[in-house]
């Protein structure tokens, strides 16, 4: 047959690979800075932009959308033309999607710092954004189909497949878990409240890791590892295997975010089998990749990109043994809240995406530029500051989450909490988070290296813009006579919707129960709707971040009842758009703060000085002062607007509550400043730190109410 | 949330569709298996050689070029 000459082009490859190490030292950068603003809490004093609380936002999404993001992007770009022998389907919808991807980072990178945020964990950016990310990817999946239906080979090896799971299923989280309302360009309402959104929310997190973080990455190992090993993948069969057992079980496992919460137990359950489940595909996966060398063992001894491929893979199968493991209940008891979690998912990051992206760059540049690396010693140094860099960072982790868990749930013979002061627990695991500090120096060390190795590489060759090949056309006359999974290999578009009905399948039997099955969150006849005053507190709440370190959820556990108060209940959300459960308890719970019968209540007072410095209240604080919210004056110019959104999203306000919601907003003020001013502290009315301390007191506080009449009757 | 909830309530029987969702997904995985299972060894073989090119060997590592 005839063979047909045609062309790849690097060029977007190139673009891709050059955001990836750019993106990739500024996102671990400012990893960098918070793990320091851990252990140094006034390093940026009152520099509301470099808080922790804005900066970890900023953190996670430029290490996933951006580092990770173009690295796949990378990846993609230049395996999968080489694959289906063929160039990619449109160079216009390429560079679309490469400049598009790079204006939406940068968007995160300004509005991110400055706490235009939704909250939602890594799904932080407002609704703008939200919707440049919707179009960009649905370019990304245009052009990346496209171009499997104009391939030249008949069968479409399985790394892609991988890449179009990615493509579907992203999009789905990404929208389902985006639907919000907005208030104004910058401020938007999620449409869910309370525990459904943070189901949704959790369902969207944990498929983010899994389609974002892991599916295409196992794209990129089940092209590379046999590119660089220049040996076929270890069972082609086992690979088919995982990629379906992978795609349909992630999807249900979303629900082991929320153990022990005021999720019904019958979605915590089926988080749970599903978690368990994923540990066979997963390490099918694993084993795939590894095996792969068998008999090239030699070769991982001298080549730099084999070593940081089975470290990498190695990373895999230990976060994602890890992840079951942390979804059994017993274990999630200890692990949940603590560092436990932030090492695991580092393990994932620096291990399996990192060592994979380096050792794709590694193995690319040279071709790129046809030349040799620059330096493999400096590579090969790169690969052991990045290795030891890990563990470094996870090691002390681990140590630090079994510490303080085990001291939160330590009781005396008494009876009483050995440790009832939580910074007791801080103070404690702080050599630690100077360990983690010193394992990201190391990895970011080895990124520096990385990029001067890249630098010199690029200057030593020539770049190849474009390679030439060959191959025979597809005849399209003959029909498909293959049967079972062969003849879908050879249907790309059906292929995806059959990728799409399997992820809609795990992700309806998730979602739907959980809204229509209304004894799922009992309601609670004296919750009700926050004030306009509390609204606005909670939206300076989720503006800085509070829920990176505060958690609002009590686990029905005896130490956390004694330390916090009662347990939360379902019913106690129904009106938090959104919700604000947090992760990670860095400082203390903060569901029942309101209580003033709990043993955590603080008069108003403490919280206004604790804002001021929290080092003058708690002497050993690593909390950071929040002196802005006490300079800046509150901006009620969309309060109206807030109440009509919640309105319209069915929280039960007054009719026409909305017009008189700022003069309700005042006199609420009024009443909270006058008795700070009567304790001898000079402040107005409307400071923005009135409405979190109002916020504050509320919390947790509506099943203590005696009456059910309406807070908003009398006003 | 009650958006969400009212359009899903209008959709007729929709308590029925999880279940469904989890019977469609034990029968694929299980033909799934089966036909993977059958698969033709030589044609599998082909399939998993389709990153490799003519020459992949590691013309671009080489130990004597350290610097």
């Amino acid at each position: 047959m005839e063979l047909q000459k045609f062309t790849y082009d690097n060029r977007l490859s190139r673009l891709f690979l050059q955001a990836t190490v750019f993106w990739g030292l500024i996102g671990m950068l400012v990893g960098l800075t918070i793990a320091i603003e851990l252990v140094w809490p006034l390093m940026t004093n009152g520099v509301s932009w470099l808080s922790f609380g804005r900066l970890r936002p900023l953190h996670t999404n430029a290490v996933i959308f951006a580092f990770v993001g173009n690295g796949m992007f990378t990846g993609i770009y230049y395996s999968t033309p080489r694959l289906l022998k063929t160039p990619m389907y449109s160079k216009m919808l390429g560079n679309i999607h490469f400049w598009g991807w790079q204006l939406i980072i940068v968007a995160a990178v300004f509005t991110l710092p400055l706490g235009i945020t939704v909250s939602k964990e890594y799904a932080e950016l407002e609704w703008p954004i939200d919707i440049a990310i919707a179009i960009i990817w649905v370019i990304f999946g245009i052009n990346l189909i496209m171009t499997t239906v104009k391939r030249r080979v008949k069968h479409i090896y399985v790394a892609i497949w991988f890449y179009i799971a990615t493509f579907v299923t992203v999009a789905v989280l990404h929208i389902v878990n985006s639907i919000n309302i907005p208030v104004s360009l910058a401020k938007s309402y999620p449409v869910y409240a309370g525990i459904q959104d943070a189901l949704v929310q959790w369902w969207y997190g944990h498929n983010a890791v899994a389609f974002f973080l892991t599916t295409p990455y196992l794209g990129l190992m089940y092209y590379f590892i046999p590119k660089a090993a220049n040996r076929p993948i270890y069972s082609y069969k086992l690979s088919i295997i995982h990629f379906w057992a992978l795609i349909f079980l992630y999807i249900w496992a979303g629900p082991h975010h929320l153990l022990y919460s005021a999720l019904p137990d019958w979605v915590q359950a089926l988080g749970v089998v599903f978690s368990i489940m994923l540990i066979a595909p997963s390490w099918g996966g694993m084993i795939n990749g590894l095996l792969t060398l068998r008999g090239a063992w030699d070769k991982v001894r001298e080549d730099p990109v084999l070593k940081m491929f089975v470290v990498g893979v190695t990373a895999y199968g230990m976060s994602t043994f890890e992840g079951p493991l942390l979804s059994l209940k017993s274990v999630n008891a200890i692990s949940h809240f603590t560092d436990w979690t932030i090492a695991h998912v580092h393990i994932g990051t620096l291990g399996w995406n990192g060592m994979l992206t380096f050792g794709m760059i590694y193995w690319m540049l040279p071709r790129l530029y046809k030349t040799k690396l620059f330096s493999i010693k400096l590579a090969n140094a790169h690969f052991w500051l990045a290795t030891t860099g890990m563990l470094f960072f996870a090691v002390p982790l681990y140590f630090a989450a079994f510490t303080q868990s085990l001291m939160w749930k330590e009781f005396t013979e008494e009876g009483f909490l050995k440790y009832p002061n939580f910074i007791e627990t801080v103070t404690q695991i702080l050599p630690m988070y100077w360990l983690r500090v010193l394992g990201g120096t190391l990895y970011v060390t080895g990124v520096i290296l990385m990029i001067y190795n890249v630098w010199k590489t690029m200057k030593m060759g020539a770049f190849v813009a474009t390679e030439q090949d060959e191959a025979p056309a597809l005849d399209k006359r003959k029909p498909n006579t293959d049967k079972g999974h062969r003849f879908l290999e050879g249907k790309p578009v059906l292929f995806t919707g059959l990728a799409l009905i399997a992820i809609l399948i795990g992700g309806m039997v998730e979602i739907i129960p959980m809204f229509m099955v209304k004894s799922n969150v009992p309601t609670i006849a004296s919750v009700q709707p926050y004030t306009p005053l509390e609204l606005e507190g909670r939206d300076i709440y989720v503006r800085e971040g509070c829920y990176t370190c505060h958690s609002q959820m009590i686990r029905p556990f005896r130490s956390e009842v004694e330390r916090y108060g009662d347990y939360t209940k379902a019913g106690e959300t129904v009106y938090d758009h959104p919700f604000q459960f947090g992760s990670k308890r860095t400082g203390p719970d903060l569901a029942r703060e309101g209580v003033k019968s709990s043993r955590n209540y603080k008069p108003d007072s403490w919280h206004y000085n604790h804002f001021l410095s929290p080092q003058k209240m708690v002497a050993e604080s690593i909390m950071p002062p929040y002196s802005w919210i006490v300079e800046d004056d509150l901006d009620v110019s969309t309060t109206a607007a807030k109440i009509r959104v919640m309105m319209k999203m069915g929280v039960p306000y007054p009719e026409g509550f909305d017009e008189r919601a700022v003069d309700h907003l005042k006199k609420q003020a009024n009443q909270i400043a006058q008795g700070l001013r009567d304790g001898g502290i000079d402040v107005e009315d409307q400071k923005e730190v009135i409405a979190l301390i109002a916020y504050i007191q509320r919390l947790g506080t509506d099943i203590y109410r005696d009456s059910n009449e309406s807070i908003f009757s009398d006003k | 949330m009650k958006i969400v909830t009212n359009v899903l309530e209008s959709i007729v029987n929709i308590q029925i569709f999880p279940i469904i969702g989890l019977v469609i997904f034990l029968l694929f995985f299980i033909v799934m298996i089966y036909r993977v299972m059958l698969f033709d060894k030589n044609e599998i073989d082909e399939i998993s050689r389709l990153p490799l090119d003519k020459d992949d060997s590691n013309e671009f590592f080489n130990s004597n070029n350290q610097s």
